[in-house]
């Protein structure tokens, strides 16, 4: 094996297809203070796939997904969602960040919280009408929290305020949706709920990556892995990508042998 | 209380604490739910430096340069807290009490260095203001507010104030969904394109405007006090924005008329024969609205009211 | 004038005050680091300007009393006991309601200025009160101080300082890491209480020098100065109570051959100078160092990712990649290596190879998690480490320009 096949042979050789991908980041390189978090990482998500972002904590995971969308600003690398820059294709994203990255005692409903999703339609002071009261509505029946509507976010429970994000993701009736952790901290109803909505949406042609931890559950709920510890490990199915080795190679000396045995497809 | 006299010497005051109280209470309902409750403190404080260099520069006292040096200085000490809180990487908190004393002390001095004894510019009166001496001295009763020829000698603050309010309140109606949007969630709304940074600042911005024009009427202890405790009250009465802000109104409000009420006529029913500060009066009387709030509020604790449950 | 001011040949009581601002200024630096470190630095202004309606109040009662309603002791006691006030309503709104911190420092600083002003006024309209001075206690003025002030002055300074010393030990760690502090069987609540306390006790003796105003910022300056000189609490406390110091002595002895000059504002003004210097030149923390370094390091990122490109045939995506390149002269500016480029991307790669290696063995797990990009290879493995990598990875590279 020469160096250049091993420097990209867990990659998807997707490189040269970049512009189809419905997520496609280059050389991306984030770095808190001096020392890089995110280092070169090259990332292409086929259309109408569903990956998991996975690796170690401080591994990068959420820092490649909030550099993506340009919430925090990277050192180098760049970003573009079907073939276009996200600045101009921010309609095309829904994005639902960890949860506990905001301040649930903020004072406001449940509804309103996923008419949030409804901004760029609305804009600064697009009329709120029937019809959209209705389709927020309707996304958090999918998540099933219609009953909570009118409750204070302050009142929810983990699992109860992961399904509002959700929902809130619905509402932006995007292509591509991008989640941070979406099941950290939530109850097991919440989790098939979760996934069951996901799953629907990537029958429906949608693409789906989400930063994920449960390593067991990767294989029943993704069908793309992307390893990722500061740089990229590896990337693709789960069957190529999904190995014991490459998982060593993510987590190095922080997983048991046997657990990565376990986990690991094929092994 | 309610024939002519009170035209000529209440009416004016008590619409000018009002409208300061208002102007200021708007923009602190999002400090307050950013933590930014102290960023009114520190713009406060250097509305004194901005006021004494404009004076310098031009020699006179005048609203416009003042008004302009003012922001100035609000930009500056909003530019200085950042720089301190990232390149230095300070706690916010922190990084303002650096600002806003080093200004303070800036403008005091600058203040004492030059000759300020022909026109009326000093520290206590930047503190207290003087709302008291806004008096509409042609009037000659509830007619008058028909009376143009009496209309034009009102004091130049109200008006004034009427468009910073004004102004205000289109901000908060213009911004109103990227404001809750980014205060609620900062990195959702960057993700849909919102410019946070911007929405902040602009905010900040707007505060100054409101600091500023207030400060001149009422002093900046008042300016403090409608930022923080209007808002921090009516935060304890409601879990929804909109009456939340609706409430920091009523309370702004009341306090202003109850706060110079009490500073005009307290006294005298205390059978002392001079009346008080009414700005120092407006913010004891705000304080009291939060206590009573954070005693009776429905909805004074976290997670929900429990009267619901 | 100015040098016998600062070197104490003003007199008895110019002496005294200088001394006693200087000791405050000390116990100040000190007291505030705890502060500072436990984030809670603005909490000292609420404690500040809550002192002003126990001013007013204590000089009604004394002049009620009969007595002449000036004396510093009384003033104090009574400003002391407003404060502590404030701190209970700061306790009370952040605990029993939802409110955070700052808008209670933010409330109580307000509202009980207001009182206190509305106090001052009834105040100037009493015969008593025409000359009460009480607005000294806002700015700060060591003019006209009797000579019974300036004992209490220099007394009030050295006894806050002695307590600051005594309780250096637990405040320091409770600062440092308060679980850990808890753990170790320290009453956190109990040196909070303390700390709270010290505050208190210098913004009373502060009073008279620096005015209620700006005490905060002899009690914050200090402390963030500090912090850009040393990383550890010791380091910082000596560093902070120097600065406090030397402006507290520096200011009292200007303002003593200036008395039109309030006190305070001319420390605040040294301080903010030692800040504003320590901010711009500090060795690792200043800004110049920051940006400096910034700027190298995103250097050294672009160079490397642009070496990994090129020794992979890759396409070179940023222009301020290539450009670094290109002027460090790896590359030509159609994004082809140079010779030397050659060598160095060859070199970035075999790195890269054996990082990679290194983190899909096991016995290297613990030098993987040094990985991040750019750390040579060299500076966490030994020489026979990485010829095992080497023998791992296998035959010698062939590398594409």
């Amino acid at each position: 094996m020469t160096a250049i096949e091993l420097a990209t042979s867990n990659g998807t050789h997707m490189a040269e297809t970049a512009n189809d991908a419905a997520l496609a980041i280059r050389g991306m390189t984030v770095s808190y203070g001096q020392k890089p978090a995110v280092f070169s990482v090259d990332m292409t998500v086929p259309v109408g796939s569903m990956t998991a972002i996975i690796g170690p904590n401080g591994a990068g995971k959420s820092t490649l997904l909030k550099a993506a969308l340009g919430v925090i600003k990277p050192l180098a690398g760049t970003a573009h969602v079907f073939g276009q820059p996200v600045s101009t294709s921010r309609e095309r994203i829904a994005y639902v960040p960890q949860r506990a990255s905001v301040d649930w005692d903020f004072p406001t409903r449940v509804i309103d919280v996923v008419l949030m999703g409804l901004y760029r339609e609305l804009g600064l002071l697009g009329r709120l009408r029937g019809a959209h009261k209705a389709k927020a509505m309707d996304c958090l029946e999918r998540v099933g929290m219609q009953d909570f509507a009118t409750r204070q976010i302050g009142q929810l429970s983990g699992g109860q305020q992961q399904r509002v994000f959700l929902s809130r993701a619905l509402a932006q009736n995007a292509d591509l949706y991008l989640l941070d952790e979406p099941f950290a901290g939530v109850d097991a109803a919440t989790e098939k709920a979760i996934i069951d909505v996901l799953q629907t949406l990537q029958s429906s042609g949608k693409t789906v990556v989400a930063v994920h931890h449960d390593l067991s559950t990767v294989c029943d709920y993704f069908d793309r892995v992307f390893l990722i510890n500061t740089t990229r490990v590896a990337e693709g199915s789960i069957k190529d990508a999904f190995t014991p080795q490459t998982l060593q190679e993510a987590y190095g000396g922080r997983l048991a042998t046997g657990q990565l045995g376990q986990t690991a497809l094929g092994a | 209380m309610m024939g002519e006299e009170f035209v000529a010497l209440s009416l004016t005051p008590m619409l000018i604490g009002i409208l300061a109280a208002i102007a200021c209470a708007l923009p602190g309902n999002f400090l307050l739910l950013r933590r930014q409750a102290l960023i009114g403190d520190a713009i406060s404080h250097v509305v004194l430096p901005g006021i004494v260099v404009a004076f310098l520069i031009t020699g006179v006292v005048a609203a416009v340069p003042m008004m302009l040096g003012a922001a100035g200085a609000a930009v500056v000490a909003v530019l200085m807290i950042e720089a301190i809180r990232r390149l230095g990487k300070i706690e916010p908190g922190a990084a303002m009490g650096v600002t806003f004393t080093a200004m303070f002390a800036g403008g005091v001095l600058l203040l004492e260095q030059s000759d300020t004894s022909t026109v009326h510019l000093d520290v206590e009166h930047a503190l207290f203001g003087n709302l008291e001496s806004l008096i509409w001295l042609d009037a000659t009763g509830w007619d008058s507010l028909l009376d143009s020829e009496a209309l034009a000698y009102l004091p130049v603050e109200l008006p004034r104030l009427l468009i910073v309010l004004i102004a205000m309140c289109v901000f908060t109606w213009v911004f109103w969904r990227p404001l809750k949007l980014s205060t609620f969630d900062e990195g959702f709304a960057q993700s849909m394109g919102i410019r946070t940074g911007a929405l902040g600042f602009a905010l900040v911005m707007v505060a100054a405007l409101a600091a500023v024009a207030a400060f001149d009427a009422v002093g900046s202890i008042i300016v403090i006090a409608m930022f923080i405790c209007p808002p921090a009250a009516a935060r304890l009465m409601t879990n929804a924005l909109g009456v939340q802000v609706a409430w920091s109104v009523v309370f702004a409000t009341l306090s202003a008329v109850l706060g110079y009420v009490f500073a005009g006529y307290g006294p005298l029913w205390l059978g002392a024969d001079n009346a008080v500060s009414a700005a120092g009066m407006i913010a004891a009387v705000s304080g009291l609205i939060l206590c009573a709030a954070a005693v009776f509020g429905p909805h004074r604790l976290r997670g929900g009211a429990p009267s619901e449950i | 004038m100015l040098w016998h001011a600062l070197t104490l040949q003003l007199g008895y009581n110019a002496t005294l005050v200088t001394l006693g601002a200087m000791l405050l200024g000390i116990a100040a630096g000190v007291t505030g680091t705890f502060l500072f470190l436990r984030k809670r630095a603005l909490v000292s202004d609420a404690i500040s300007h809550a002192t002003l309606p126990g001013v007013g109040i204590a000089f009604i009662i004394m002049v009620a009393l009969g007595g002449d309603g000036r004396s510093l002791i009384g003033l104090m006691l009574g400003s002391a006991a407003s404060a502590w006030l404030g701190l209970l309503c700061i306790g009370f709104l952040t605990r029993r309601t939802r409110l955070a911190e700052d808008a209670a420092i933010g409330a109580v600083l307000s509202v009980f200025f207001g009182i206190g002003i509305v106090f001052l006024t009834f105040i100037q309209t009493m015969s008593e009160g025409r000359q009460a001075g009480l607005e000294g206690f806002l700015l700060g003025s060591t003019a006209g101080m009797l000579f019974s002030d300036t004992v209490i002055i220099a007394v009030g300074g050295a006894l806050v300082l002695l307590a600051v010393i005594a309780f250096r030990r637990p405040l320091s760690a409770v600062a440092f890491d308060p679980e850990f502090a808890a753990s170790r069987g320290l009453n956190v609540a109990r040196l909070d209480l303390i700390m709270m306390g010290l505050v208190m006790a210098i913004t009373v003796v502060g009073l008279k020098i620096v005015g209620l105003i700006l005490i905060v910022a002899l009690l914050i300056i200090p402390a963030v100065t500090a912090r850009f000189w040393s990383e550890r609490v010791t380091g910082v406390l000596w560093v902070a109570g120097i600065v406090g110091g030397l402006a507290g002595y520096t200011g009292a002895a200007v303002s003593a051959i200036a008395p039109a000059l309030p006190t305070g504002p001319v420390i605040v003004l040294f301080l903010f100078a030692m800040f504003a210097l320590s901010l711009l030149f500090a060795p690792a923390r200043g800004v110049l160092a920051a940006v400096l370094k910034h700027l190298s390091f995103q250097r050294r990122v672009h160079i490397r990712q642009g070496l990994l490109a090129l020794a992979q045939g890759q396409p070179i995506y940023e222009k301020l990649t290539l450009r670094l390149l290109q002027r460090a002269g790896l590359a030509r500016a159609d994004g082809v290596a140079t010779q030397d480029g050659k060598a160095r991307a060859a070199k970035a790669l075999r790195d890269e190879t054996r990082w990679q290696m290194a983190r899909s063995r096991e016995e290297f797990a613990l030098a993987a998690t040094f990985y991040d990009g750019l750390t040579e290879i060299e500076s966490v493995l030994t020489g026979d480490q990485i010829h095992e990598l080497d023998r791992l990875i296998g035959a010698p590279k062939a590398v594409h320009s």
